[in-house]
């Protein structure tokens, strides 16, 4: 059994996203966390202090440790935006700026 | 945009207040920041997913049923993907400013002559060495992905902490595919036992849960706890131990269970920034109201987690009253609570099992034992529990806001909060009330272009306020059953009440009382199904379509 097995999901078509670098599929309606825990990733960023890995911990906005980079914009909450075809999603870095 | 009533969260609360006041006749508006309505509680699947039996991931179905179908039947007008950041009063209005689109920098606002804060809120977790590991989520948080995305974390879980949200999140996962090789809960089941008589509407609940355990063969726990996470870049396993009468840990009772999500949670805390910039009166972490829900500034009800936490059905009746009241308030009538009278029993008998729930699921008592000095305790600034103890210890912090001056801790993205909680019991004080003035990050270009109005006004508990919607023709400052009277300035000469539809779009200077309908006049309200579940009143006890009352005016007249 899985999640979509239970509630018994037709999911319109996947499409894909690129994960640093490395291309995923992924279901429309799911949110970036969502896309990349299904993709078998479960930590996209650095903390600013001393660089540990961090993913979803609240998973509905609160936290802000599921902040990560996608297409360029840095310190997305990705358990709230939608993932979209062809997002470039990348582990942000510290603040995710270059400094 | 205007509307009469505007309701911030689509959860039970929110949607039990809005079905209520539009069956009322009411202009009803309901802000969420998800992409469709049901709150945590009642998340539904996202839309492109096409689950045709969401229901599996779901108690209380039928009256998720009700709610949407109620809601689709409505007159209600419901602004899904709205991120609300803060409510403003003035000049006789309230203006809810959101934040719209994928990146949340698109302003909106919302102009109404009233506001519902059903906000609902957020799941507190009290650190333990590992706690940041990616694998660790919180039990709401899981729950949250499983509901929506379809998704969970990993092969093998563990669900720990403390609260009645443990048990539907350890079945939840375990019927989506997931290993859940322990449950693992602080409290001492006759502690639970103790309270039996209060809880007794929650045992059958319990029991279909326990039962599903058993299926899933999920091992339970009880007075246990995680005092450990392992791992190097991700959660591989958690040691627990047993926990002995006094809430410590009992030497030589550890064991690893290999893992890799760990579902941690130690009960719900209520989200009340919009309540605390409106200056609503508060109660240690929750927003006070009276018996129509209303929150110590005129104008503002609350209802639901907001004003204590107590789960869905509690949540359900006070969205009720609450909707109730402010239809009967905006219409300048008294309400009469003889017709919420089901609602009103259900809201005593749930809150007293809430308090005795509060009692049965504390965190173990001595928690703050487990948490060596090299732990992180505030997430977003990476802040030990070392760091806080020294400046509790050595540099005398005696508050959680000095601790805060002193380490940062509390200062990052999620404003403490994570760790507020967490950081008070490590320094050895009390939580303070947060002061907040976003509810969430705010683009300083929004804010730049933002007229905030006025700043918030002195809305004190007792006394009035200069809020009064002289300019709509008609005042909520009413506070009739105190015993209070409103300053004469307030009042308008015509005593005609406010009624919306026809107006609702009007700026609020181009509305005037006279050419507005009265309430015979009004195009009577849609004959929305209203909510009647078990613990609600039953359609017949209600008069859908109609307002509760006709009197046109209320509370003592103006004085001096």
């Amino acid at each position: 059994m899985n999640p979509l097995r239970l509630v018994r999901a037709r999911p319109k078509p996947a499409f894909t996203v690129t994960v640093d670098g490395r291309t995923v599929e992924a279901l429309p309606g799911r949110t970036v966390a969502a896309a990349l825990w299904a993709a078998g990733v479960t930590s996209w960023r650095t903390t600013r202090g001393s660089g540990r890995p961090r993913g979803v911990f609240c998973g509905i906005g609160v936290c802000f440790d599921c902040l990560v980079t996608v297409n360029d914009r840095p310190n997305q909450r990705a358990c709230l935006v939608p993932v979209r075809p062809g997002d470039v999603i990348r582990t942000q870095e510290g603040t995710g700026h270059e400094d | 945009m205007r509307t009469e009533l505007v309701v911030v969260g689509a959860g039970p609360a929110g949607l039990a207040a809005a079905l209520a006041a539009d069956a009322r006749g009411v202009h009803v508006t309901v802000l969420d920041a998800a992409d469709g309505p049901g709150g945590q509680y009642f998340r539904q699947p996202a839309a492109e997913l096409n689950a045709r039996r969401p229901r599996a991931l779901h108690h209380q179905w039928r009256t998720w049923e009700r709610l949407r179908d109620g809601l689709a039947a409505s007159g209600v007008r419901l602004l899904t993907g709205h991120h609300v950041w803060t409510v403003t009063a003035g000049s006789g209005t309230f203006t809810v400013h959101a934040l719209l689109g994928p990146e949340e920098d698109q302003p909106a606002t919302v102009h109404a002559d009233a506001v519902l804060l059903a906000t609902g809120g957020h799941e507190h977790v009290l650190p333990f060495p590992g706690w940041t590991l990616p694998g660790v989520v919180t039990a709401g948080g899981a729950q949250a992905m499983l509901k929506h995305g379809l998704v969970v974390p990993g092969r093998t879980a563990v669900v720990a902490g403390t609260g009645p949200l443990l048990l539907p999140v350890a079945t939840g996962l375990a019927a989506a595919g997931t290993r859940v090789s322990a449950l693992v809960e602080s409290a001492d089941p006759r502690r639970v036992a103790r309270h039996a008589r209060a809880l007794a509407g929650k045992l059958p609940e319990g029991a279909g849960h326990a039962a599903r355990l058993l299926r899933h063969r999920v091992r339970p726990l009880a007075r246990h706890t995680v005092v450990r996470a392992h791992g190097e870049d991700r959660l591989t396993g958690v040691t627990v131990a047993a926990l002995d009468a006094e809430g410590r840990v009992r030497r030589g009772t550890g064991r690893y269970l290999p893992c890799d999500t760990l579902a941690v949670g130690h009960g719900m805390l209520p989200q009340t920034d919009l309540a605390e910039g409106l200056g609503c009166r508060r109660d240690g972490p929750t927003v006070t109201v009276d018996d129509e829900q209303r929150t110590s500034v005129p104008g503002v009800w609350a209802a639901g987690e907001t004003t204590g936490v107590g789960g869905a059905s509690l949540a359900l009746a006070e969205g009720h009253i609450a909707g109730r009241s402010a239809a009967a308030r905006l219409r300048g009538a008294v309400p009469d609570p003889a017709g919420w009278a089901p609602a009103a029993r259900t809201r005593e008998s749930l809150r007293t099992g809430a308090a005795a729930l509060d009692d049965a699921f504390a965190p173990p008592a001595h928690w703050t034992e487990q948490v060596a000095d090299d732990t992180v305790v505030c997430r977003c600034e990476e802040v030990t529990a070392g760091a806080v103890r020294a400046a509790a210890d050595d540099l005398g912090a005696g508050d959680v806001r000095t601790v805060k001056l002193l380490t940062r801790a509390g200062m990052g993205w999620c404003q403490g909060r994570m760790c507020a909680t967490a950081v008070a019991g490590l320094a050895g004080c009390r939580p303070d009330a947060p002061r907040r003035p976003f509810a969430r990050p705010v683009p300083l270009g929004v804010l730049a272009r933002t007229p905030l109005d006025q700043p918030p006004q002195d809305h004190s508990p007792t006394g009035h306020s200069s809020t009064g919607h002289s300019s709509t023709g008609h005042s909520l400052t009413d506070r009739s059953s105190s015993g209070q009277e409103q300053p004469s300035s307030d009042r308008p000469s015509s005593e005609q009440p406010l009624s919306g539809r026809s107006s609702s779009d009007l700026p609020a200077s181009d509305r005037s009382a006279s050419d507005l309908p009265t309430p015979e006049q009004r195009t009577p309200g849609l004959s929305t199904p209203d909510l009647s579940t078990s613990d609600l009143p039953t359609p017949e006890q209600r008069t859908p379509g109609r307002p509760t009352s006709r009197r046109p005016t209320s509370g003592p007249p103006p004085t001096g």
